[in-house]
């Protein structure tokens, strides 16, 4: 195999574009409410951001951005995220994931079902990213 | 000939596909079944429902949000761990794979 090594312009240009991916995967999570968009796609623009650097340079430069040990729990973080917001409910007195139900004080329940979707979209996004990161960590684990 | 067939073929299957074309509704059409408030047997399908009041619930403008994330919420509970054991079998396949191997 031939010994590869790393092009300082390639990586020069993914650290410019990765941050503009990331923060427009953050808009498309947030901004689910008014347009097309949610945690599923947020989430893959965000493991596109990271994958970029993690092509880009080897495994030693992207383990400082994000550690390939930090993906499965932030998976289970994520889907404990949804599964807590119904469970919530649930315990509050409603049906589980009924976000009318949650108890958080000084809102009533149409403005609590909109803060209840925007929690389970970020938890979705969460195990989104950390997947698609984590499958292509375990895949790349041979190679170098 | 063996060119002939497959042309042949996908020319059949154009046809086909045209033939089934013919009788689909005109798109936004108020009278197609997809855009009345009753189905077939004479019961209320949830769209109506949806379509009406979907702003009113979560005060959300995006109705695809609210049915996503709201109405059906334990479908995408569904999803995410479908997404979620996915990723649990990559790691326990590959991992468990390469340390066999050193």
């Amino acid at each position: 195999m031939k010994k590869r090594v790393a092009s300082p312009i390639v990586l020069l240009g993914s650290r410019l574009l990765s941050p503009y991916i990331m923060l427009f995967g953050l808009y498309v999570i947030f901004h689910g409410h008014y347009s097309p968009g949610g945690g599923f796609q947020g989430g893959t623009l965000l493991a596109a951001s990271l994958l970029l650097i993690r092509i880009s340079s080897g495994r030693r430069i992207s383990r400082i951005q994000f550690s390939d040990y930090l993906t499965t729990p932030l998976a289970v973080i994520g889907v404990l995220i949804y599964f807590g917001t119904g469970l919530t409910a649930l315990l509050a007195g409603g049906y589980f994931l009924d976000y009318g139900q949650l108890p958080i004080p000084g809102l009533d329940a149409p403005d609590l079902r909109y803060w209840g979707i925007l929690i389970i979209e970020l938890g979705i996004g969460l195990t989104v990213m950390a997947v698609l990161v984590s499958i292509f960590d375990d895949m790349i684990r041979g190679e170098d | 000939m063996k060119n002939f067939i497959q042309f042949f073929l996908i020319i059949c299957f154009t046809g086909l596909l045209l033939f089934a074309a013919m009788d689909l509704p005109y798109r936004g059409e108020a009278g197609n079944q997809m855009n009345r408030e009753t189905s077939i047997t004479g019961t209320e399908v949830p769209g109506n429902y949806y379509v009406q009041e979907a702003y009113n619930d979560a005060h959300t403008n995006n109705m695809v949000t609210v049915v996503l994330g709201d109405y059906r919420s334990v479908d995408t509970l569904g999803e995410q761990i479908v997404i979620f054991t996915a990723g649990m079998i990559c790691f326990l396949l590959l991992r468990k794979h390469e340390e066999e191997e050193e």
